[in-house]
């Protein structure tokens, strides 16, 4: 296995799949011949040509439509949204039409595609370009949800959902790209669908996803200096969701902590925690606790963002509580 | 074309018929300089790691900046993009509250909150600071349709790059403002690049003041590198907005001398081709030379000029530094006007 980024263990998967598939193409602003925003489609260009990796004028609607139609007509488009606030522009296509292609017209059009880029909060880049979607993707019927924490699941992932024969909502996090991690060489599939415990501990289930993996990750060190054994978890895909692996944690631990970036309001963790409630009821010692971003658009200073964001601090003390040790 | 005006005994310049006074042409000038200087300044203080995030400078978009702010009135209202320094500072808006918000300072034009994309200032009739590509074009036409309804004859100036232009609610905009003759001038700020992106690669019709013609709606080319040419079309496009003749597109030809943010080596383009823009059509430069041969400045007066600018710029940057950061609780602040105490997400708390 090889040391690399997320973003290159990214560019892999893709190059992975547009080797083996010669209908797949990458879209996007950028993505060409500037290799990328945020260099995840380095040498794609050089290596497939203009055919296959195609720059767009900044027209997210446009395209995210027009990568629907190329997949109706049988093609597999990768689209890029250069971070997916911009994606709220295509929301229609992908809502109202890429989601819904294939009920709506009883199974005749497919629509298999990926809509990827950056999601979550940057660095410093306020309100506009700091924000986690992925609670309202995954409310759609008819999409897949996934998000990888990692370099390794960037790229088992992102090859699992350009294989994978529906819409996949596939969103990066900016904060991670550098991030360096063993990947496997060659052909890499992680199944989608599939949650990945992070780490085994007994006395706690902390469940996050993207960044906030490793954060959790971070607080279950700092949890077991004081003596509490976390197991972490990461969903990986968000919907649909390994409820499963959830579950069968919790029911070893008894307690629980969902952690999400984004907001609490009808967030992530509140499907989650609902879903412990419903089918793990039994198991839980103490109520499920969540751990979210502020309910605020994200501030520019430095003192207000790092305000705002969810952090290590807070998931040990939210776990410190469920543990009845606070 | 340019001549010394001795008309009315007043000394200045006449271009193509307009004539500026010597006093207009030092503040225009005074004025470009001092944009150049503070975004010089924002720059070197991001490479001090002082202002985060994004940070798009418009060095070498001077006299669009001051050329538009000198054709329109005060209650004009204007709105642009994230490269919104220029701007805010031509519609005089307190430097120090700009250098404080780049610094995410409590005395900032939004209080920190905002940064460098998101400038505002209402007193000024300036509406952002918009970070989504095109997003302010709509919002434009929404100002110039309150201008019409309560016929205030305000014009709403909606400026936009040459890479917004593509997104579909401008023409949307185009279409509405035509159909319902909103007194709204569409800018373009041509400066031939979206991030990495030329005009050509991403526009199949690169003239883009043509960009209007299935709404009707009529378009200009502007020099964008000549202060005054773009004070004198601007003052066309804005009275025949406010004479009620419906919307107008003027393209403003500009060059960014800089990446497109901090952050963007702008490795896409030539040292020539920037070269070319930088020493051959310089709008500062060229207002100087224009100003020398009228007689009405000499070089002397321009240096002694940019040393004091210096001066007040790095004035300013003290200034915005001492400034504490937002009071934490100010993150509460501001997101709901009429707060319902009782129901959940409560108001100002943590889950
Ligand atoms: C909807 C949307 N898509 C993409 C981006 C990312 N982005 C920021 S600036 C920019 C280029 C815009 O170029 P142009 O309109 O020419 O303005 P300029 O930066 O040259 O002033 C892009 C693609 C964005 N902010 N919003
Ligand atoms: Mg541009």
């Amino acid at each position: 296995m090889a040391k690399i980024t997320y973003r290159e263990a990214l560019n892999q998967a893709m190059c992975q799949e547009m080797e083996r598939d010669e209908r797949v193409f990458l879209m996007g602003e950028e993505v060409a011949e500037y290799n990328g925003a945020y260099k995840v489609s380095q040498g794609m260009l050089d290596k497939f040509g203009p055919r296959r990796v195609i720059d767009t004028p900044i027209t997210e609607l446009g395209f995210a439509g027009l990568g629907v139609g190329a997949a109706m007509a049988g093609l597999r488009p990768v689209i890029e949204f250069m971070t997916w606030n911009f994606a709220i522009l295509a929301a229609d296509q992908i809502v109202n039409a890429a989601a819904k292609m294939k009920y709506m017209t009883g199974g005749q059009y497919d629509c298999p595609m990926v809509f990827r880029g950056a999601g979550g909060a940057a660095a410093r880049v306020s309100s506009q370009h700091s924000q986690a979607f992925e609670n309202w993707y995954a409310n759609i019927p008819g999409l897949k949800v996934v998000m990888p924490s990692n370099p390794a699941d960037a790229k088992g992932l992102l090859a699992a959902s350009i294989r994978d024969n529906d819409t996949v909502i596939f969103i990066e996090n900016e904060m991670n790209y550098g991030d360096i991690g063993e990947v496997p060489e060659g052909d890499y599939i992680i199944p989608l669908g599939k949650a990945d415990i992070k780490r085994v501990g007994k006395d706690i289930t902390l469940i996050a996803h993207s960044r906030m993996t490793g954060y959790a990750l971070l607080a279950a060190d700092e949890l077991a200096k004081q003596g509490i054994d976390a197991e972490v978890i990461d969903p990986r895909t968000i919907r649909p969701l390994d409820e499963a692996t959830i579950l069968t944690s919790v029911a070893k631990t008894n307690r629980a902590v969902v952690i999400e970036e984004g907001w609490r309001f009808a967030g992530i963790g509140a499907e989650i925690s609902a879903r412990i409630m419903e089918k793990g009821f039994d198991d839980l010692d103490a109520p499920v606790a969540r751990v979210t971003g502020k309910d605020v658009p994200m501030p520019y200073a430095a003192n207000l963002e790092n305000y705002a964001l969810p952090s290590v601090a807070e998931i040990v003390e939210a776990a410190r509580v469920v543990c009845n040790r606070a | 074309m340019t001549t010394k005006n001795q008309e009315e005994n007043q000394a200045g310049i006449t271009q193509e018929g307009r004539f500026y006074s010597a006093e207009r042409l030092h503040a225009m000038h005074d004025m470009m300089l001092y944009i150049r200087r503070f975004e010089e300044k924002a720059g070197q203080m991001y490479g001090l790691k002082k202002i985060g995030g994004f940070c798009h400078l418009c060095n070498g978009q001077e006299a669009v900046c001051v050329g538009m702010e000198e054709a329109s009135e005060p209650a004009d209202y204007m709105m642009t993009s994230y490269r919104d320094h220029g701007h805010i500072i031509a519609r005089g808006s307190d430097p120090t509250a700009i250098m404080a918000e780049l610094l995410g300072r409590a005395g900032g034009v939004v209080g920190g909150k905002g940064g460098s994309m998101h400038m505002f200032d209402k007193e000024k009739n300036f509406a952002g600071g918009n970070g989504i590509v095109g997003e302010q074009v709509p919002i434009g036409t929404g100002f110039a349709f309150a201008s019409k309804y309560n016929d205030d004859k305000r014009v709403s100036i909606t400026i936009m790059g040459d890479g917004g232009v593509n997104q579909g609610a401008v023409y949307e905009s185009f279409n509405m403002a035509a159909l319902w003759k909103l007194p709204v001038v569409f800018v373009i700020e041509n400066n031939q690049y979206a991030m990495g992106t030329s005009l050509s690669r991403a526009s199949a019709e690169t003239h883009l003041y043509k960009r209007g013609i299935s709404f009707k709606v009529p378009g200009i080319q502007v020099d964008g590198m000549d202060v005054l040419e773009v004070e004198r079309k601007m003052a066309e496009a804005l009275e025949h907005a406010r004479l009620g003749k419906g919307p107008m597109i003027v393209e403003m030809m500009t060059y960014r001398y800089r990446g497109h943010s901090m952050s963007d080596p702008a490795t896409y383009r030539t040292r020539d081709e920037v070269d070319e823009w930088r020493s051959g059509r310089d709008p500062i430069v060229r207002l100087q030379k224009q100003m020398i041969e009228a007689g009405l400045a000499t070089e002397a007066d321009f240096k002694q000029k940019d040393k004091d600018i210096k001066k007040e710029v790095v004035a300013v940057a003290k200034a915005a530094e001492a400034q504490p950061e937002p009071d934490l609780s100010a993150l509460w602040d501001d997101i709901i006007t009429d707060e319902i105490p009782n129901a959940y997400p409560y108001p100002r708390q943590v889950g």
